[in-house]
């Protein structure tokens, strides 16, 4: 009985110091420190893309003139343009076939480079480096040269062959490999310094182990590299698949769409709509729709790197 | 199973020269331990005995083939990593089976083999987890059951057990000492640790710079050391060597360490030693065991003298004691109830009878 009747008073009298006390250690406490100083980022983060995000969700819904608001007639309305689901198509052939070459093509060179002795290696990375460094408007207008009607290097040379001319940018299938041939060209450089750190980072004993298992060359790489590699191979294909779905610049500069729009991916042709159309709210519609086809792969693809995350 | 040779292998690399044509003969079943510090080349040759690096010059035969440009596939050895090279995304049993699953085994019979090596390793249960979910020890296993399963003409170890604390070191080592007395495959096990050298191998070779210093029986090593090189290798604390000359005082032979100690020979060193010129520069060698304390029971060709002991190291079952003679450190081993003090003298024991006689220049053991 004594004690339940101290209790109370004790517990009065320790409080205010527990509080205090609590709030000392929630400071000294290192997630809280380590929040503080990632706050500044965080505030930035929310000004510069949640606010911009909210507010283009905020825009899909107002009509043409900005003045009144529609709720989702913008999406109906695109829904039944054929263009739009022609945006839609290129949009995914043009993102789809440029990752996997990029990721083909960056795996491969990274394997030529990964074996290239330590001497010269960092020059060559250095140079392969390249394409992915100039700003791609720039090398955009090269290619655009590379590819102009009259005087197209390309066809130059292959009139040397009895090939020719080729219409790059004219034809509507030349047009969309001319695009994605561009941008793999833009692209790869970034698999394959990818690919590359993912390389070195395979301990050479687990291919010496294969070798002496019995593994020739294709079952070192089928068995060890592209399991080791899983994850880089999966972060760097969301990163690249998010990043060639909105491409704008290399369509923007090579073909501004055209042919008849038959080279548009979304972001040129929300900015035809939106800018050069005038019709902000339409943009952001189309430009929205980028957002559910993205979330999807990156449920997906992140899904499965959490999964493996656990086995190295 | 098989035998394996090497005829004046050699490694170079550019103008190095990490092993300087070595020969070895290991027997159909022998455990052999090459051991040696680091850089001496004992991993180079096991690596060049499974085909990971070509050889400069010479021959590397297995059951009598000569296997120098044969791929490590077809050589039909299975080597252990020293970090267990296991393959981190694949399960215990697809680990150990890999190989097999490569050369297209049987299904049936891949399971059998994976079952028995689990079996005889005690991973039975583990045999479902990845690498990451094991300990060492466990992944240490897991790797020598990979190399099991294949049922291989030679196993070779790469300091198979460097990353594994020491008190599992020490289980470990007496269960890969198991596994041999069981499956008595030929194997090559390289270390850095003579602890292991000695209770593995049927034979160790040692090397140094390159080249084999000595090759014996662990107990060949250590009682009859080959050079002042294996001499100071093998044995923890190691060898002390003290400089010193041959006296004839008398018509009896006598070691002289310092102006104050000198000691006649037993007769059997006497006579073993008494050609040796006088002049040479010699190093007596002895082993911490063979300088313990004094007492009332000496048997012949024990000899005592005073020393000073800088510092004590109670051990539990010995104390080591650390001295000077003219400044040479020396270490003895003696009983923990002596009464041994830093700073105290001591009078101390010296069983000449298991001394050795080292050419200080050359190194060679007399």
């Amino acid at each position: 009985m004594a004690d339940v009747a101290l209790r109370p008073d004790g517990i009065g009298t320790a409080q205010p110091a527990r509080k205090r006390s609590g709030l000392q250690k929630a400071l000294k406490r290192r997630s809280t420190a380590a929040f503080l100083m990632t706050l500044p980022l965080i505030i930035l983060i929310a000004l510069l893309v949640i606010y911009p995000a909210f507010y283009s969700l905020h825009l899909a819904t107002l009509n043409k003139s900005m003045q009144k608001f529609v709720g989702l007639g913008n999406f109906e309305f695109l829904f039944r343009r054929d263009t739009f689901w022609l945006v839609v198509k290129q949009s995914c052939i043009f993102a789809i076939t440029a990752v996997v070459f990029k990721a083909l093509i960056g795996f491969i060179v990274a394997h030529f480079v990964h074996n290239i002795p330590a001497k010269g290696q960092r020059k060559w990375r250095g140079m392969l480096l390249v394409p992915w460094v100039i700003p791609p408007a720039m090398s955009t207008l090269a290619w655009l040269w590379l590819f102009d009607p009259s005087y197209s290097a390309f066809n130059y040379t292959l009139s040397f062959f009895g090939i020719g001319p080729i219409p790059w940018t004219g034809d509507a299938a030349w047009a969309r490999f001319s695009v994605i041939l561009v941008n793999v060209w833009y692209g790869a450089p970034f698999f394959m310094i990818m690919y590359l750190a993912a390389l070195k980072s395979v301990p050479d004993q687990l291919y010496e182990a294969a070798a002496i298992d019995g593994a020739n060359w294709w079952q070192r790489i089928w068995y060890v590299t592209l399991p080791m590699m899983r994850n880089i191979i999966a972060i760097t294909t969301l990163f690249s698949l998010i990043v060639t779905f909105a491409n704008f610049d290399i369509v923007r500069i090579l073909t501004a769409g055209g042919p008849l729009d038959h080279t548009h991916i979304f972001a040129t042709w929300a900015f035809r709509i939106g800018i050069e159309g005038s019709d902000i709210p339409l943009g952001a519609s189309v430009s929205l729709f980028m957002v559910p086809i993205l979330a999807v792969a990156a449920i997906f693809i992140l899904r499965d790197v959490n999964k493996r995350g656990n086995e190295a | 199973m098989a035998d394996v040779a090497l005829r004046k292998v050699v490694k170079r690399y550019d103008d190095v020269e990490a092993v300087r044509g070595i020969d070895l003969d290991i027997a159909d079943h022998e455990f052999i331990v090459l051991v040696g510090p680091s850089g001496c080349g004992k991993s180079t040759t096991l690596r060049m005995i499974a085909g990971l690096e070509d050889i400069s010059d010479g021959d590397i035969m297995i059951g009598g083939d000569i296997v120098n440009d044969v791929p490590p596939k077809d050589r039909d050895i299975a080597m252990v990593f020293q970090n267990y090279a296991l393959y981190p995304h694949m399960t215990v049993a697809e680990n150990m089976s890999f190989g097999l699953r490569l050369k297209h085994y049987p299904k049936a019979e891949i399971k059998a083999r994976v079952t028995e090596a689990a079996r005889l390793l005690d991973i039975t249960d583990l045999i479902d987890r990845k690498p990451k979910q094991l300990s060492g020890g466990q992944r240490q296993r897991v790797a020598m059951g990979r190399a099991i399963v294949r049922n291989p003409k030679v196993f070779l170890f790469d300091e198979p057990l460097s990353n594994l604390d020491a008190k599992l070191r020490v289980q470990m080592r007496i269960e890969i000492k198991k596994v041999h007395q069981k499956v008595r495959t030929t194997t090559v096990y390289v270390t850095h640790d003579q602890v292991e050298a000695m209770t593995l191998a049927d034979r160790v070779v040692v090397m140094n710079k390159g080249r084999i210093e000595q090759i014996g029986t662990p107990n060949e090593l250590y009682h009859k050391p080959a050079t002042r090189f294996v001499a100071g290798f093998i044995g923890s604390p190691a060898m002390n060597f003290i400089p010193c000359r041959l006296e004839d005082v008398g018509g009896t032979l006598q070691l002289r360490l310092t102006d104050r100690i000198a000691f006649a020979l037993p007769p059997a060193r006497a006579a073993r030693y008494n050609a040796l010129p006088r002049t040479d520069k010699l190093l007596l060698g002895i082993r911490p065991e063979h300088l313990t304390e004094s007492h009332a029971h000496l048997g012949p060709g024990v000899e005592t003298f005073d020393a000073v002991l800088d510092v004590t190291e109670p051990m539990g079952m010995e104390t080591l004691v650390y001295f000077g003679l003219d400044g040479t450190p020396v270490c003895g081993r003696v009983d923990p109830n002596a009464g041994a003090k830093d700073g105290a003298p001591m009078r101390l024991a010296m069983d000449l009878n298991n001394m050795h006689l080292l050419n200080e220049e050359t190194g060679a053991v007399l």
